[in-house]
């Protein structure tokens, strides 16, 4: 059996010689793509990105890749749609305990071109999320690829899958209705029930003993900046690992009997 | 081959501290290292401990709550409860807003001790499970929350359901114009006595005042 290689990096091509005089022109489209070629080696002369970009991109995968191993990438994509959404969304969100978060939020799903559209994928986009994450931890444990070496990578799976949660209690309070208004009451004061540290947890999420002028706007700041942040750096980690450790083989794929039978055939 | 640098003293060879000179405890480039990184140190701790702080700083800020006109005291019996809206937080319009159920004190059925305080018995509409909001029901004579089921009878201990104790209550007092007053929230425990305010789902009862600490943020009235 060949030893697992990465393809080797392409040799550069040498530059191509000046063209005789009176050979046909070029189309457009042969400029064009000389001109992205040339462009991208221009980043590439500067960056040596395309070391990285191959690493990243052009991993061996074991026999038995199934669909299965998608999920992590949906949950990526999940994450990326409510990035996007939420960026929007925000520039017509007002956090305004006094009334102005719900008429800002009336006024996206009422008046803004799109805006209850958007605002949609954003709302439903954030169960997707937390579906497809399980899902991917489903996946990850049935088919053993929290063993070693990949028990970092799960560890920075379940804080990526608190922070989600995370991510949903905060975003929750955001529409400023009855329904979030309680909602999260009742959610600081299950935070509230934890011994010893409970009392200050709450007082810190509510900004003091009751749900206050800065309450709505910790909650925004918290749900808009200070975790997607972290979120963001773990996902970089978390994909680092991937691509680094690789992919595990589905569980019932038997090691080396198949893959010899193969060869000789 | 021995090594040429090799000395006698104790520190270099010992603490393997390379190109250091006889006596020195610590080599320039280490020095310049540590004083580096302690310079970088103390720059990010120069933003990110007044920020935390400033994030952290409403945990230990007592806020204070005003006494409050609810009404003139001829509007409350011992009969039922009048239900009287109060502003907890302010700023923030309607939702600062909260409900106390007013009642005249009565000998017959309160158990807790008279003072200057209870003339009138305020009791917030804040269920003791998480944080509801309950309702009197007069015909029941109890408080029922919507959410959990929680039920509190008429002095607001606990009935039935999920709550951990009976619901909190204000101090109350009278004014020399005959108006009653409602001023800062307490707690109370199943004997009734007063405790700095909890948040809903703290027992106060045997360990569950230790488990479940009074905050900086928010206390009873000294000495009640």
């Amino acid at each position: 059996m060949p030893k697992l290689k990465l393809p080797a990096p392409p040799i550069p091509l040498p530059k191509p010689l000046p063209k005789r005089p009176g050979a046909p022109r070029q189309t457009p489209v042969e400029t064009a793509t000389e001109a992205g070629i040339s462009a991208v080696d221009w980043v590439d002369e500067r960056t040596s990105l395309s070391g990285a970009a191959r690493w990243m991109m052009f991993r061996k995968v074991p026999r038995g890749t199934n669909w299965f191993y998608t999920l992590g990438s949906s949950t990526m994509f999940a994450f990326l749609s409510q990035a996007v959404t939420g960026v929007f969304l925000a520039m017509y969100y007002r956090p305004d305990a006094a009334g102005g978060a719900y008429e800002s939020i009336r006024y996206i799903n009422n008046e803004v071109f799109l805006g209850e559209f958007v605002h949609g994928m954003h709302k439903w986009g954030s169960s997707v999320m937390v579906i497809l994450i399980f899902l991917h931890m489903a996946r990850t444990f049935f088919f053993g690829a929290y063993k070693y070496p990949r028990e970092l990578n799960w560890g920075i799976g379940v804080a990526l899958l608190i922070l989600t949660m995370a991510m949903s209690f905060t975003g929750y309070l955001l529409p400023f209705d009855q329904r979030s208004y309680w909602a999260t009451i009742v959610g600081v004061n299950i935070n509230g029930t934890g011994p010893l540290v409970g009392p200050y947890l709450s007082d810190f999420l509510r900004a003091g003993p009751e749900f206050g002028a800065t309450t709505l706007s910790r909650f925004y700041a918290i749900h808009m900046l200070l975790i997607p942040g972290i979120m963001a750096a773990l996902i970089g980690a978390h994909l680092y690992l991937v691509a680094k450790l690789g992919t595990t083989a589905p569980p019932w794929l038997k090691p080396s009997d198949p893959v010899k039978k193969e060869e000789k055939a | 081959m021995p090594d040429r640098h090799q000395t006698k003293s104790k520190y270099t060879t010992d603490r393997r501290i390379p190109g250091a000179f006889e006596g020195e405890t610590v080599s320039r480039r280490r020095f310049m290292t540590a004083s580096a990184h302690t310079a970088g140190g103390v720059a990010a701790m120069a933003f990110v401990l007044p920020s935390l702080a400033f994030a952290m700083g409403p945990i230990f800020e007592e806020q204070d709550q005003p006494w409050q006109d609810v009404g003139s005291t001829d509007e409350f019996d011992t009969e039922t409860y009048v239900p009287k809206t109060i502003t907890i937080a302010s700023g923030v319009g309607e939702a600062g807003k909260s409900t106390v159920y007013m009642r005249k004190y009565d000998p017959q059925v309160d158990v807790e001790p008279k003072d200057q305080y209870n003339d009138f018995i305020a009791l917030s509409t804040r269920c003791m499970h998480l944080g509801c909001p309950i309702r009197f029901v007069p015909a029941a004579g109890r408080f029922i929350c919507p959410c959990h089921g929680g039920v509190y009878n008429f002095r607001g201990e606990v009935d039935g359901g999920p709550p951990v104790r009976p619901l909190d209550r204000f101090y109350t007092r009278v004014t020399s114009g005959g108006r009653v007053e409602v001023g800062r929230r307490f707690s109370v425990n199943s004997e009734i006595e007063r405790f700095s305010p909890r948040d809903p789902g703290a027992p106060l009862d045997g360990i569950g005042q230790y488990l479940y600490p009074s905050r900086p943020s928010i206390r009873k009235l000294p000495n009640t």
